[in-house]
């Protein structure tokens, strides 16, 4: 059933043992340039979205990392250029300790390694092929045999709930949206991967058929050893499947660290107020305020200094100036705020004590 | 049901059927739900439970010729099923309005915001373009859209999210309806801006004392601004009550069951989920019995031959389950309240 020689065994896949990041991101840069507006003489400097701005983190292997932020904050850009749907503009991955792209790690070897499943479940399959047909595509252009590649995909229907017999031969219109996401999650495992990515895969679907699906995906990834990097606006489903839990802002990191410490103890205004942000399922207790006021600026032109100055209720003149570096707060728990720097001209103790201003008034 | 004020929406076992190629599908089938003058009900529920088409034919907007409505059907003391053309547009708008799921798609593309709140203003009053202009800048303030001057003249594309959001409240409140419905009006939107919304809201119903119906299913949201709830299940209201009440004591299988398939409602890390097995059942084709019953895990032989009736437990809160009298859910509810609270509290830390 394995792929045969053209794959790696899962055994001599891990090159660089188990404490080396299963994938590196250092410095990703990703703008999309404006279309330039005026005459050519009378243009200004070119415009460009930033989308990406200098992310660094790592996925350890076995993991699951959770990404959250606000929509457009660079969330799913991150995704797709970790995917090579998209190139960067700078910057370097490197999976298990080889560099995509070169000699070592060509593209066509690392898709075989990394696989995404998308939100909309319908747009991203064929809606001219069975679903079977879907499934064994990639194996056959990897080089499986049509024969072996159809048994796989079987085998994969089975594994993700859909009985073959029933629903190989189903076009995805035929499917309800869970079925439907079921199909794209057997489609990302059929090259054995060691890392899928999912692009707010649950966020489409219905509470029951999404913690259904969650379930699946657990199981996945013990029964495959697969690492995920989980991107999701929902906060709850978040804490419940991640590891570690990676934030960001105008498309870049501000703070990531252990799922429980970033939930329970979270060092960056930003991801207080966030969390903040969610209903309160308590009748008696309702949201009396908005924990951050607006939108998110314009990625365009962001704000100078620390990103977040604009909106954050902490705010000093020294985060209009200066960029805050990102750093480790505690062990394993980084965060990009200046709060946290030393010398960095900001009044930690007024922090100090907004913050037990506001556990006062929200407890 | 409540009875503090007198009922602006009175829907009496409504039925709605839709006819399809070689099939009806039976997408409400009997609805029993009042809403007071100032009162906030949510309706919750999965796809396909009938909560959205409940809500579209309170103003009738489903296509005359595919569509069968049944039964009562009140807004404001009117029947709104006996009206015919001019009687229903001037119900639609100026007693009744409605914000949609997707603001970008229900404003028109081509036409400025301020030109389409005035537009809408000068169908039903007769004021001038510049009086239509002004009471759209003062709505414009009202729902808090910074530079409200500005804003009027801008097309929805130029708009984020939650400031079209924010014009579709406007243009819904142009004509000072008594009842407003919502159809899933923050599902579309990011966690922050939700909240901003739902307080808006909140705070609009409060000041102009609205009627709202409001369609989600995120429990979560219909919390913050619902007086009661409403659960539905294949077009059916399965259970209904004042939000503390439903939520802590969970009297309806299903409705325990969408509390604890909330990923944060009952469970810890590492564990896996509760799921509801199966899924909904085919509209077109309803069992005889208690739909939910072939997913239920509670259920009893004469679930699935008999059609449970609704039952009052109190003056509020109301059931329709058979074994409702023997099922109480109250400790696994609590359970789970308990743990969302901790899951959501951010003053649990020590910065």
């Amino acid at each position: 059933m394995s792929l045969t020689a053209h794959l790696l065994t899962q055994e001599n896949r891990d090159v660089g043992g188990p404490r080396q990041p299963l994938l590196g991101v250092r410095q990703l840069l990703k703008h999309f340039p404006l279309k330039q507006q005026g005459l050519p003489w009378s243009r200004g400097p070119a415009n460009a979205v930033r989308a990406v701005d200098g992310v660094s983190f790592d996925i350890m292997k076995g993991e699951t990392l959770g990404v959250v932020g606000e929509s457009g904050c660079g969330k799913s850009t991150t995704a797709r250029v970790l995917m090579q749907l998209i190139e960067q503009d700078s910057g370097e991955l490197v999976f298990d300790g080889q560099t995509v792209g070169s000699r070592a790690m060509p593209l066509r070897q690392f898709r075989r390694q990394a696989q995404m499943v998308f939100q909309d479940s319908y747009s991203s399959l064929n809606p001219r092929m069975t679903i079977e047909d879907s499934i064994a595509f990639a194996p056959i252009v990897h080089g499986l045999s049509a024969r072996e590649a159809i048994a796989r995909a079987r085998s994969l229907l089975g594994r993700v709930g859909l009985q073959p017999e029933r629903f190989a031969g189903r076009y995805p219109h035929e499917l309800s949206g869970g079925q439907r996401q079921r199909v794209n999650i057997a489609r990302a495992l059929a090259l054995e991967p060691r890392l899928v990515i999912l692009d707010e895969a649950v966020s489409a679907l219905d509470k029951s058929v999404e913690a259904q699906v969650l379930n699946l995906l657990l199981d996945l990834k013990q029964e495959f050893g697969l690492t995920y990097l989980f991107i999701s606006h929902d906060l709850n489903v978040v804490r419940f499947i991640s590891d570690r839990v990676l934030v960001m802002y105008l498309g870049q990191v501000v703070e990531v660290g252990p799922a429980e410490q970033v939930f329970d103890a979270p060092r960056h205004p930003y991801t207080r107020a966030l969390l903040r942000s969610m209903p309160s399922m308590d009748p008696a207790h309702r949201t009396e305020e908005a924990p951050l006021a607006g939108d998110p600026p314009n990625p365009i032109n962001p704000p100078s200094g620390c990103r977040f100055h604009t909106r954050c209720q902490f705010a000093q003149a020294a985060c209009q100036q200066r960029e805050p570096v990102f750093a480790d707060a505690a062990e394993g728990h980084g965060v990009a705020c200046l709060r946290y720097e030393v010398g960095s001209g900001y009044d930690a103790s007024a922090f100090d004590a907004g913050m037990i201003h506001q556990e006062n008034e929200h407890g | 049901m409540a009875e503090q004020g007198k009922a602006m929406v009175r829907l009496r076992d409504l039925r709605v059927t839709f006819k399809a190629p070689g099939k009806t599908i039976r997408a409400v089938s009997g609805v029993d739900l009042e809403v007071a003058e100032g009162e906030v009900v949510a309706l919750i529920g999965e796809s396909g439970s009938g909560k959205s088409v409940t809500l579209r034919s309170i103003m009738r907007l489903h296509p005359e010729s595919r569509t069968r409505i049944e039964g009562g059907l009140e807004v404001d003391g009117r029947d709104v099923l006996a009206m015919r053309g001019r009687e229903l547009s001037s119900l639609r708008g100026d007693t009744v309005a409605m914000i949609f799921q997707e603001p970008l798609l229900a404003l028109d593309p081509v036409y400025t915001v301020g030109a389409q709140i005035a537009e809408t203003i000068r169908r039903h009053r007769k004021v001038s373009a510049a009086e239509a202009r002004a009471q759209a800048l003062a709505l414009f303030e009202k729902v808090r859209i910074p530079s409200p001057a500005r804003r009027l003249d801008a097309y929805p594309h130029e708009m984020s999210g939650g400031m079209r959001q924010r014009a579709m409240i406007a243009l819904a409140l142009s004509c000072s309806p008594k009842v407003l419905l919502a159809d899933e009006p923050t599902t579309a939107l990011d966690a922050t801006v939700q909240i901003q919304i739902l307080l808006l809201l909140r705070e609009l119903q409060r000041e102009l004392d609205l009627s709202i119906v409001f369609v989600t299913h995120d429990i979560g949201a219909a919390v913050e601004v619902a007086d009661r709830i409403a659960v539905m299940y294949a077009g059916r209201i399965v259970e209904q009550g004042p939000a503390a009440q439903l939520l802590a004591q969970p009297r309806h299988p299903y409705t325990m069951s969408l509390l604890q398939s909330r990923s944060h409602g009952a469970l810890q890390k590492g564990q896996r989920l509760q799921t509801i097995p199966g899924a909904p059942p085919d509209l077109s084709n309803l069992p005889p019995g208690c739909a939910f019953a072939p997913r239920c895990a509670y259920a009893v032989a004469a679930c699935q031959t008999q059609q449970p009736a609704e039952q009052r437990l109190d003056a509020q809160h109301a059931v329709r389950c058979l074994r409702a009298q023997e099922l109480q859910f109250a400790e696994v509810a609590n359970a789970a309240a308990a743990i969302s609270n901790d899951l959501i509290d951010p003053t649990k830390e020590t910065a």
